[in-house]
């Protein structure tokens, strides 16, 4: 039983507010994930629950208990750092044991544990070598080796896989996920990498600027974005923008720019129709286009000029230009199609997108 | 093709001298050669001398002759050398310690966020600036046993009613020395090892203190090994510099009161220079090779060992 809340809670640094007004309920067992660009206040949130970082404001516990004056020793926390941070001139085997020869634990009790953390972790053979007899791939093991020895309450990762490289980060990624249903600790994870955090969290905590953007399952964040920069930073690759005015065409709501003029559909139009005469952005993911049929309706079609293609094997991506505006769309691998072409495209209108041109909140 | 046809072609405008170098063998000679003529001019030739004389009867006005290891059985019968023997090993082994120690306290207080940083860093470094020669007159009037401020300041607190003749007793003049040559060694090696510290990443003490460990522990556990091959190094350099000390005891008290305060170098000079007994000062020179040899040779195997586990 761990939960972690946080409830209004501030850093700032000097005259630099880098946490603003966080709120947050994590549950027990939630693998939650903080994403969000470099500079948005995710790891000095993540440091303040460690207690690594002084709370400006605010309040945060972990199980109903307050911990905002607690050392980092005394919240029952193990946190595994970017830079793996192992210590260089003890073997495997006393990094792992190091936390727990701190809090004076037997010595067949510690052996136990680094034992089993050891064989979860499949570094058995390991345990005699120094951290830099290891490659990437086996200090980021020994790093979460000495979390789970810990046996804490919750876990902290600081961005742990971004110094690996990309197949062994997709890998460990896979390990992480596995290593949580069968430990079940709540977790607590940063990254900047929206696919680690698609793929790990229960659910995500989009940040930017120090404020939190959306809470919500990773599907909930593609699906429904709550506004214009989570939908951006959420998806690869990311969905396509273009500015719109809002207007009405025979009682019908349309979203009108140049080479552009998109029929709103349904609730959409409902919600569009109050701001009628309005600028504002239109939003359509490159997984929601598609070449136009016959069993397009007009209305959702638009004309494009190809300018680069990009052949990834399972799919293509076009790079276009629409009116002034780029846009990327998957399509087909099958599709024969080259640079100047130009298209006629369709686009599925249940996914698209209105953004506030001033607030950037969804419409 | 191209490439060799074209490098043929450049090799036959350089003259034969020139095209030598082209071997690996006489560049590096070419190379190594300045270095080595300095070497050998300098520092080759001048120990070698040295070994001559000490085995020759050489004195100011005699060229002498070669008397074989006379000159050391000489001074092995020398109380003045024994003494000089010993102070050289206390003098060298507790103003070590104290180095260490504070300097590796100012290390620790300086590695900290705080405001004039830079200023108070550089400022710490002005003992170890100022010329020695400098810095030890004026130490030298702060012991004077007449105008000594050291006295004045002791007593007008009341802790002292007679002068206290730092200079002039055998056991204080020695502990006027090791306190002027820990406060000159110092900064070096508080700034040496704050180059040290730096090294070390701060997530480390970060995973050590959410791992349990109270900040001695961090210390004792993190820090401590992981400066260990800084420090060996600074012990090392101080060591060798200590051991050979020459300028502070020669001004404060050259050798005195009554020979006890003499180390190596300053008791080679004496006999040597002052009495002019060139080839007895030479063997007391030769006589400080031994000992820095071992020394040296200990800290060396040990650094590696510390830098490669």
């Amino acid at each position: 039983m761990a939960e972690v809340s946080l409830h209004k809670l501030n850093k700032k640094f000097d005259t630099t507010h880098v946490v603003k007004d966080v709120d947050l309920q994590i549950r027990d067992k939630e693998f939650m994930v903080f994403v969000g660009p470099s500079g948005c206040g995710k790891t000095t949130t993540l440091r303040m629950i460690a207690g690594l970082e002084a709370i400006t404001t605010g309040e945060i516990r972990i199980d109903d208990r307050v911990v905002n004056e607690v050392p980092p020793m005394d919240r029952d926390i193990a946190m595994v750092f970017q830079n793996y941070a192992l210590y260089p001139h003890m073997s495997v085997a006393s990094n792992l044991a190091f936390g727990l020869k701190m809090r004076k634990f037997e010595k067949a009790e510690i052996e136990k544990r680094i034992n089993n953390a050891a064989s979860i972790l499949g570094i058995e053979s390991l345990l005699q070598r120094k951290p830099r007899q290891l490659s990437g791939g086996q200090r980021q093991r020994v790093a979460l080796g000495r979390a789970i020895v810990r046996d804490p309450k919750v876990f902290l990762f600081d961005e742990p896989l971004s110094n690996l490289d990309a197949k062994l980060r997709v890998q460990m990624r896979v390990e992480l996920k596995k290593l949580h249903e069968r430990l079940a600790v709540t977790s607590v994870y940063v990254t900047h990498d929206q696919v680690e955090a698609m793929t790990l969290g229960d659910r995500v905590v989009v940040m930017k600027d120090g404020l939190v953007q959306q809470v919500g399952e990773p599907l909930e964040l593609y699906n429904t974005p709550a506004n214009r920069f989570v939908a951006g930073f959420i998806g690869s690759p990311a969905m396509n923008f273009a500015d719109v005015t809002l207007v009405e065409n025979g009682g019908k709501p349309l979203a009108e720019a140049e080479g552009l003029r998109i029929g709103l559909p349904g609730e959409l139009a409902t919600r569009a129709r109050a701001k009628t005469g309005h600028k504002a952005t239109l939003g359509i993911r490159p997984e929601d286009i598609h070449i136009a049929t016959a069993a397009d309706a007009p209305e959702y079609c638009f004309e494009a000029a190809v300018e680069v293609v990009e052949q990834l094997g399972s799919e293509i991506l076009l790079d276009m230009r629409v009116g002034p505006a780029l846009m990327v769309a998957s399509v087909e691998p099958t599709l024969r199609v080259r640079a100047h072409d130009k298209l006629k495209l369709a686009l599925k209108p249940e996914r698209l997108h209105l953004f506030d041109a001033e607030t950037e909140a969804a419409i | 093709m191209a490439v060799t046809a074209l490098s043929a072609a450049e090799s036959k405008r350089l003259s034969p001298r020139l095209r030598k170098l082209e071997d690996e063998r006489w560049l590096a000679m070419a190379l190594l050669a300045p270095t080595a003529i300095l070497l050998g001019l300098f520092i080759a030739y001048p120990f070698f001398e040295g070994v001559l004389l000490s085995l020759s009867s050489a004195r100011v006005g005699d060229p002498g002759h070669f008397v074989g290891l006379k000159n050391f059985y000489k001074i092995w019968d020398d109380s003045i050398f024994r003494t000089t023997v010993w102070n050289t090993f206390w003098y060298t082994g507790v103003t070590t310690v104290f180095k260490l120690a504070l300097g590796l306290w100012l290390a620790i207080l300086l590695n900290r966020h705080f405001k004039g940083k830079a200023i108070i860093r550089a400022f710490i470094l002005l003992p170890f600036i100022i010329p020695t020669v400098l810095s030890t007159f004026a130490w030298k009037w702060m012991f004077d046993p007449t105008f000594s401020v050291i006295n004045w300041t002791l007593f007008q607190l009341g802790l002292i009613t007679t002068r206290i003749n730092w200079l002039g007793d055998p056991d204080l003049a020695m502990t006027s020395i090791i306190i002027i040559n820990i406060w000159r060694g110092v900064p070096f090696f508080a700034i040496t090892l704050l180059a040290g510290l730096q090294t070390i990443s701060p997530e480390l003490h970060e995973a050590a203190a959410i791992d349990g460990a109270r900040p001695w522990a961090r210390f004792w556990h993190v820090t401590w090994p992981l400066l260990m091959p800084v420090t060996l190094v600074v012990v090392l350099f101080s060591v060798i510099q200590t051991f050979a000390d020459f300028q502070l005891v020669y001004v404060m008290t050259g050798g005195g009161p009554a020979n006890a305060t003499h180390l190596f170098a300053t008791y080679a000079y004496q006999l040597g220079i002052g009495t002019g007994l060139l080839s007895e000062g030479a063997a007391i020179s030769l006589a400080m090779f031994p000992f820095l040899f071992v020394i040296v040779v200990v800290q060396l195997l040990y650094i590696r060992r510390v830098e490669t586990r």
